[in-house]
């Protein structure tokens, strides 16, 4: 018995995908009594004269079956006594172009349907681009409506020399041409009488016996970790799945991008230890020595992968919202998700024509080469070399759209020449010029719990890492900015949002910003972390408990607040929420400076 | 050394979904309804992530109309496996007295479909694993493996997030959650073939064995406890059946059956003339969309 078999069928509006599909099913016996039965109903219902309408099997959504159109994929399940199937029916209105790319992208080869009275439409066009930038390698182009051109040879020819001009700018592994009837049946799982003149196969009977595995038995091993395993202090092994080669026990490896150096101990598959493991499984590796390597970082054996942070792409637009030069993304590439800018758009391809057009703006569902640069260097490769490590999704930042996705066609170096169209500076591009990433830091806890001294400490220190930094507490904002606020409630409250305000404008110059503010209540930090976005606020918990802070009391106030000299004085006479939401907490109790200074610069490395 | 049986690939593909999960999203649970495909799916967490345990939580929303052999088997599975498995139950609906026999398609939603929003919400979960599978049921078909849903838990059929290769994109909004299903490409048949290739547990409600029940409207109904009422002319039988999915006993339907090994039970399958979701009553009342409007409202 063959493999499985990922296919998808695609093509114009009404060429008959769906009941093509439906048909097969129906003729090679594999639906069940009862969804024959609803199918005899609802095609009662439908509009068709009481004749069993197939396509009815696959659009399951009741607004595709209201407009009687394909709105998204359908996946369907068979098996036949060569082989098993998954088919995705996929949409062929232009406009749900990117539901296609979807069935698209999970396909080992494509079923392209075409009206044989109509010949190649742009659509057809457009959808064997689309599978073939997603790199789908097997194409059969299924030409339908044969009784409509009552099985003349001639134009079945006619047809096949078009497709053959369509497909030559393409690569690919195979190709087949089969005129079918999707409503009769001609050639879908029987050769037809009709078309004595043909002698190849009947649709079902090529599926059944192509092979369509991947010829790479020479690829280097390759493993984008997910996660890493920690179940106890003795154990730490890397989770993912092998995407190239293969890899056992003793093999040297390398961590891409940091290129760190291991030998592989221990290779866990499943419950069981085994001696090695290959393309396809999902595998725990344990290395023979503590290496520095986290989710998004990749395994490599032999010069498997790249490194690099500037790429050129040629992707698939699919957001409402159009694409200009200059604007940032998170790029999710393997297992890695980081900051992206898309660079310079090179051209857009019409589907059509086959043109390359200059513009500087790509709309939904349009195909364009653009490049692309990351924060900080990422592990990757070409497309054609290793699809999981070169194929990419980028995902808009506010409305966390899935706004393209494509593959990389090659690698840019810094030494090329990077063309600047009319672009404004953005703040990954300030930050990529200073080579850090910008974060606010923003401490918390009451007076005397060594907030201002742990500040000033981490800030030299980043500064003699090269870091460019500022910081803002008290002293430095109270007299300037905020100089007409005083201590009641609402003034408190505007006092924290300037702060965070002036905070993300640093932040968005690309400096590090490091705020000292005993910022007692969660609502106003949330307020802060609001203001400057999460993803780029660290919260510390100075958490030097009350006793402590009181018996240092460097500026006498506890003593004053104890004697009532000061109103709604933080931890004595007004409340301190301790936060719920920071990602690192240090009491000074017990340690130095220079120790809590290590403990934080330590976690603040991670998150830097 | 080959590593490509259609079982192996579906198997990877499922630990890749439920590890990345686990990698992206801040706070997943895994639903566990104790059925065999919620049975394979915990037997694919306990792999993806050994020899660690399953860094989420297991959640079972419960009606109080269970088997009473699943919620053994629940409390059993819960002790082997060393794993935490939160029950809830929608207590407002149990206060008002809503059951399967007076209130109809009302029963569901408030026991199942208004208590796992209750529950979602109750705990923040941000991401919930489900045991669905496309070749169930034809909006199922369409639905994406990571399932968006607004804060109201709806999906919206008409709009879902492309999801290209393996590269799923789990950025939402706050409210938002996303129900994954890790199974979605795995059928029937590939799920009796797991548990035998697995050798794993289920439910003995599976395998056929002399039960009473009752025939109402077609359907072959358990009497699992007292609280089942009789119908005028009903008459309680004792013969060999089993069940092909697991529910509320009083709205699944068994099969007569002779099957009471695995192999017999996969023999059965392959040469089934009838989809698995005909003996649930819940699919057939409202229409062949009655399951898309039923997501559309939170259900699973």
């Amino acid at each position: 018995m063959n493999g499985l078999l990922k296919f998808i069928t695609c093509g114009s509006v009404d060429d008959g995908k769906s009941t093509l599909i439906g048909h097969m099913l129906y003729d090679a016996k594999l639906i069940f009594a009862d969804q024959e039965k609803a199918l005899v109903l609802d095609s009662k219902i439908g509009s068709r004269e009481g004749e069993i309408d197939y396509s009815l099997l696959l659009d399951g959504l009741m607004a595709e079956r209201e407009q009687g159109i394909t709105i998204d994929v359908a996946y369907r399940y068979f098996t036949t006594d060569k082989r098993s199937f998954i088919v995705a029916d996929t949409p062929g209105h232009e406009e749900y172009t990117r539901n296609m790319a979807v069935g698209a992208s999970f396909a080992d080869l494509a079923v392209i349907l075409l009206d044989a009275s109509q010949g190649v439409l742009v659509q057809t066009r457009r959808h064997a681009r689309i599978c073939s930038l997603m790199g789908i390698n097997h194409f059969v182009f299924a030409v339908n409506k044969m009784d409509l051109i009552a099985f003349d040879e001639e134009r079945f020819n006619d047809i096949l020399a078009e497709i053959k001009v369509l497909m030559s700018e393409f690569e690919y592994e195979s190709l087949a041409v089969i005129p079918v009837s999707a409503t009769d049946g001609d050639n879908v799982t029987e050769r037809s009488e009709r078309t004595l003149w043909y002698d190849g196969k009947s649709l079902l009977e090529y599926l059944e016996d192509i092979d369509v595995s991947a010829d790479d038995a020479e690829a280097g091993f390759t493993m984008p970790i997910q996660r890493v395993c920690r179940p106890n202090s003795s154990f730490r092994g890397f989770q993912g799945q092998i995407e190239t080669g293969t890899i056992a026990v003793g093999d040297e490896i390398r961590i891409l991008p940091s290129s760190e150096k291991a030998c592989v101990k221990e290779i866990i598959a499943g419950f069981d230890n085994v001696q090695k493991a290959v393309k396809g499984q999902a595998v725990n590796i344990c290395l023979d020595r503590e290496i520095d390597a986290s989710r998004g970082c990749v395994i490599v054996k032999d010069a498997a992968a790249q490194t690099g942070n500037m790429f050129t792409v040629k992707l698939l637009w699919m957001d409402d919202a159009r694409l200009v030069a200059g604007k940032n993304y998170m790029l999710k590439i393997g297992t890695k998700r980081i900051p992206a800018v898309v660079m310079d758009i090179k051209y857009k391809i019409d589907v059509n024509t086959r043109n390359r057009i200059d513009t500087d703006t790509i709309y939904k569902n349009e195909i364009a080469v653009c490049d692309i640069s990351t924060s900080e260097k990422i592990v990757l490769d070409e497309f054609r070399n290793n699809p999981a490590l070169g194929s990419f999704i980028l995902i808009d930042r506010v409305s966390h759209m899935t706004s393209a996705c494509g593959v990389v066609t090659k690698m840019v170096s810094r030494a090329d020449n990077l063309t600047w169209h009319d672009m404004t500076i953005t703040r990954e591009q300030r930050a990529l010029q200073k080579g850090q990433r910008p974060k606010t830091i923003w401490l918390t806890g009451l007076s005397g719990s060594g907030k201002s001294t742990i500040a000033n400490e981490i800030e030299k220190r980043l500064f003699l890492m090269g870091r460019h930094t500022m910081s803002l507490d008290g002293d430095n904002v109270r007299l300037g900015l905020n100089k007409n606020l005083g201590f009641a409630e609402g003034d408190r409250i505007e006092n924290i949002r300037r702060v965070a305000e002036v905070a993300k404008l640093m932040n968005d110059a690309g400096v590090i910003v490091i705020t000292s503010f005993i910022s007692p209540y969660e609502r106003d930090r949330l307020m802060a972390r609001d203001i400057v976005g999460s993803d780029d606020f660290i919260e510390i918990y100075v958490s030097t408990p009350i006793e402590e802070c009181e018996k240092r009391d460097v500026k006498g106030l506890y003593k004053k607040a104890r004697e009532g000299k000061i109103s709604s004085f933080t931890g004595v006479s007004s409340p301190y929420e301790v936060p719920t939401t920071h990602q690192i907490e240090i009491d000074t109790s017990d340690i130095t400076i220079e120790e809590a200074a290590d403990i934080v610069m330590k976690q603040l490395e991670k998150l830097l | 050394m080959s590593y490509s049986t259609h079982l192996d690939a579906l198997e990877a593909e499922a630990i890749y979904i439920i590890r990345e999960v686990a990698a992206e999203c801040e706070n997943p649970v895994m639903l566990y309804s104790i059925g065999k495909d919620s049975s394979v799916m915990l037997h694919l967490a306990l792999k993806a992530f050994y020899p660690e345990k399953p860094p989420f939580p297991f959640m079972h929303v419960n009606t109080t109309w269970k088997f009473r052999e699943m919620i053994d088997f629940r409390e059993k599975a819960a002790e082997k496996y060393g794993i935490e498995i939160i029950e809830y139950i929608n207590q407002e609906g149990i206060d008002e007295g809503i059951n399967p026999f007076d209130h109809g398609a009302a029963y569901t939603d408030i026991m199942k479909t208004k208590a796992l929003k209750q529950a979602l919400d109750k705990y923040g979960f941000d991401a919930a694993f489900g045991g669905g599978r496309r070749d169930e049921e034809k909006s199922r078909a369409k639905e994406r493996i990571f399932s968006f849903r607004n804060p109201d838990h709806a999906w919206d059929p008409k709009n879902q997030r492309p999801e290209m290769w393996k590269l799923f994109n789990t950025d939402i909004n706050k409210g938002e959650s996303i129900r994954v299903f890790p199974l979605s490409n795995w059928t029937e048949k590939d799920i009796w073939q797991y548990i035998r290739r697995e050798k794993i547990d289920i439910v003995p409600l599976y395998y056929a064995a002399v039960r009473p029940f009752v025939e109402r409207d077609g359907n072959l109904i358990m009497v699992d406890d007292d609280r089942m009422k009789l119908k005028p002319g009903e008459e309680i039988k004792h013969e060999k059946i089993r069940f092909r999915t697991l529910g509320c006993y009083p709205l699944t339907g068994g099969v007569r059956s002779d099957a009471d090994t695995l192999d017999a039970i996969i023999e059965e399958t392959l040469s089934a003339v009838s989809s698995e979701r005909t003996s649930r009553v819940i699919d057939s009342d409202g229409g062949s969309a009655s399951m898309e409007k039923r997501k559309r409202e939170g259900y699973f």
